[in-house]
């Protein structure tokens, strides 16, 4: 519970369960939700580096509330993006996205 | 000598339980095709990230991961949920050959980021500060941080007028 690599470990595993929902879902939602997974992982190292590493406990705190800023406008701008998506072609299937392909 | 034991044990056992909440959150953030399902997932994930936040201690990053993640982003999500896709459309199958390469990927990558964790010698600073207070972080981002927050401020400006600008935009659009 108190090591470092115990922090290190879950958060990879949460940043590889967002990968795999990235590469395997079609649904523009669930890719979504994927993200903010990924994102989680990511801030669970900077906060475990700051507790156990790093010499000023504030900075991984910092970095990690700029993380969530980020992601809460990702969050806008791609749900935003998906419900555009969905007017034009009433889905969200990633794959039916297909008119720019040649 | 018991009791300390104890109390230690109920930290353990918090512990294993919150790690328990946050992956299986993910799993169930993931592996489901009811996206409504996902998002019950994303939410039990976020609240379990915040009580491993509480164990690495900062109270202050717990509540506010709670406050944006579960209390903004999953809420936002739902309302795009509502708005887009009837629940009664069908849900495409999944290719096997795609869902193959996609665990491999993620597995490979997991493997990769296991090995780099196990076999490096992680150093702590030679001298760590104590100072874990709000206030600090509150100094730190109008002192040092101040750019980077005035930057943060003015990209979620532009992200919430894009977001109106492309949802509306397309409206005008489509009717």
């Amino acid at each position: 519970m108190n090591s470092l690599s115990t922090y290190l470990i879950l958060a990879a595993m949460l940043f590889c369960l967002g990968l795999l929902g990235v590469l395997q879902r079609r649904n523009l939602i669930g890719m979504l939700i994927a993200i903010e997974l990924m994102l989680g992982g990511a801030s669970i190292n900077f906060m475990a580096f700051n507790r156990f590493l790093a010499p000023e406990p504030a900075v991984g705190q910092i970095i990690t509330l700029f993380v969530m800023g980020i992601a809460a406008a990702e969050a806008a701008i791609g749900l935003s993006i998906i419900l555009a998506l969905f007017r034009q072609m009433r889905s969200i299937n990633v794959e039916r996205a297909q008119r720019l392909s040649g | 000598m018991s009791a300390w034991f104890g109390i230690e044990g109920v930290a353990h056992l918090a512990f294993w339980v919150v790690v328990g909440i946050t992956l299986g959150g993910a799993g169930l953030a993931v592996f489901p095709r009811n996206i409504l399902h996902n998002v019950v997932g994303l939410i039990l994930a976020l609240s379990g990230v915040a009580g491993i936040y509480l164990f690495l201690g900062s109270m202050f990053i717990a509540l506010m991961q709670l406050l944006i993640y579960v209390g903004a982003i999953c809420i936002a999500i739902i309302f795009a949920i509502m708005l887009s896709r009837p629940l009664h459309l069908e849900v495409p199958v999944r290719r096997l050959p795609k869902v193959v390469g996609g665990v491999g990927a993620a597995l490979v990558f997991f493997l990769g980021l296991l090995g780099v964790i196990v076999k490096t010698c992680w150093q702590a600073a030679p001298e760590r500060g104590t100072d874990w207070s709000i206030k600090t972080i509150g100094d730190l981002l109008l002192t040092r941080y101040d750019l980077a927050f005035e930057v943060i401020s003015l990209v979620l400006l532009v992200a919430i007028i894009g977001a109106i600008v492309t949802a509306g935009f397309s409206r005008r659009l489509s009717s």
